[in-house]
């Protein structure tokens, strides 16, 4: 009967958040229009989010993955801050991945901070399709080896 | 610990994880809604439904707001549609309610239709039955923007609100068949936009001519279509016509927003309910059509298991070629497979 969870997205959510006071959510729109394209269910929760509304979005919604639009530069401050309030609420497991401007200086970090993918401009949806794929079979693999044990 | 325990507990993930696991209809899903069965019918079940952009999320955040300062708690589910094409959806109902954030007395959840096409999607009856198990209070569910024909929010909530908007038609789509006959209250939201008059107007003549609950109380009457006068106490009737509301819902101001003239509207359908002894009655009826959909879809699901599909498209084959009719097709089948 469940036609549409055959289909390439399979249920997949994905939470769409613009933290801080940056205002440019074209990005961040065409990302999300692009993984709705790709089967995805995609919350799209609009501009000037804080790191405790992504977190109860998060949390609420059951989401497989958040992703972070950020154009700001403020990078380093709100992505840690995100990843606090989220492991606070128990949502370690949540992988986290951004797009904005983000200079490769910043990456190592950011990837230690647990952010699993990183698109810059210029990146094609294709790949960021690919990737969240990736990373959610990775993360469901991961979950079942835990209950396993 | 099973989920089910644990959303008994209290436990917010909890919640949030049950509620994936019936809208993909994982292992366990129906285990959990039986555990939880025997707690839910305590929360008052609210459908808010409409046109696309009439303000369906704007009136559920005020409307969650207004409970909320009742200290009731309030879950939200809100319906957006499934792309037929690619099975995505874009959930964006939540951009409206972040005035709820940072509130541990709302839970909101966003579902995608998943093909389902009456305006909710096939988990939410038990996705609700779930948040009325967990405790909240009220439960606000917003069903996708819908036409003309979505009418399923009535077999699943108690109070229907059907939201209008001004500038959506005459007033003859008013007297159509179809959402406007399920509500129970009426709402022109957007209220100070030009033409909301006109609109309160055409939806009060619609009652007029003949909803059916006043139609049926005219009749009554020594089959005489006599007109009676409106009492300012609608559950003070043996009938319930729906009071038409305006309201603002962007509105920080709460006596322009409307809403507490709202939640009143609402607080006296449910006394009307309850005064004539209507629960019972009434949630019989949605019982009696949950049980025919299941078992429809449940005999559906039968069918696709034992009809082959050799047997299937040799039936397509055989209608193609004119060599059989459709609904003979039909009982042939069924005939020879005994589901």
């Amino acid at each position: 009967m469940e036609f549409i969870n055959l289909m390439a997205g399979q249920g997949i959510r994905i939470l769409i958040a613009k933290p801080g006071l940056d205002g440019h959510d074209r990005g961040a729109k065409v990302i999300a229009r692009a993984l709705r394209d790709a089967g995805f269910e995609v919350i799209y929760t609009g501009l000037r989010q804080t790191p405790e509304m992504i977190a109860e979005a998060a949390l609420q919604e059951d989401v497989d993955v958040v992703g972070l639009s950020i154009l700001s530069g403020a990078h380093m401050a709100l992505v840690p801050r995100i990843r606090e309030v989220m492991n606070a609420n128990e949502l370690e497991d949540i992988p986290l991945i951004l797009g904005g401007i983000i200079p490769d200086d910043d990456k190592p970090q950011l990837a230690a901070m647990g952010v699993r993918g990183i698109f810059g401009p210029g990146t094609s949806t294709e790949e960021i399709v690919k990737q969240i794929h990736q990373i959610v079979t990775d993360k469901n693999s991961a979950n079942s080896s835990e209950q396993a044990t | 610990m099973l989920l089910a325990d644990e959303v008994l507990k209290g436990s917010r993930r909890a919640l949030a994880r049950l509620l994936t696991v019936i809208e993909n209809g994982s292992q366990g899903a129906d285990e959990a809604v039986a555990a939880l069965f025997s707690h839910t019918g305590q929360a008052w079940m609210i459908g808010i439904t409409g046109a696309p952009g009439t303000g369906k999320s704007s009136l559920v955040n005020t409307l969650a707001k207004a409970y909320r300062e009742q200290a009731k708690t309030v879950a939200i589910i809100a319906v957006d549609p499934t792309s037929p094409f690619s099975g995505g959806a874009i959930l964006g109902d939540r951009i409206r309610m972040r005035d709820l954030s940072g509130d541990k007395g709302v839970f909101i959840r966003s579902m995608a239709t998943r093909g389902s096409l009456g305006g909710l999607a096939r988990a939410t009856r038990d996705a609700m039955r779930v948040l009325d198990a967990a405790g909240f209070n009220v439960i606000l569910v917003e069903t996708v923007g819908a036409g003309q024909s979505e009418v399923d929010i009535v077999r699943a909530a108690q109070t229907t609100i059907v939201v209008e908007a001004p500038g959506m038609g005459d007033d003859v789509q008013a007297i159509k068949a179809g959402i406007l006959e399920i509500a129970d209250i009426l709402v022109v939201n957007k209220a100070d936009r030009p033409g909301a008059d006109n609109t309160v107007r055409g939806l009060r003549a619609m009652l007029e001519l003949g909803h059916p609950a006043a139609k049926s109380h005219m009749i009554s009457h020594h089959g005489q279509l006599i007109r009676l006068e409106k009492t300012t106490n609608p559950h003070e009737n043996t009938f319930w016509i729906p009071p038409v509301i305006r309201t603002v819902a962007t509105s920080e101001d709460t006596t322009v927003s409307g809403v507490q003239a709202l939640i009143e509207a609402i607080a006296d359908h449910r006394r009307y309910i309850a005064e004539n002894g209507l629960n019972t009655e009434l949630e019989r009826q949605r019982i009696e059509i949950e049980l025919y959909e299941r078992l429809q879809s449940a005999l559906m699901m039968r069918l696709q298991a034992e009809v082959t599909t050799s047997v299937l498209t040799d039936m397509i084959e055989r209608i193609q070629a004119r060599q059989i009719d459709p609904q003979h097709a039909v009982h042939l089948i069924l005939e020879t497979q005994k589901v």
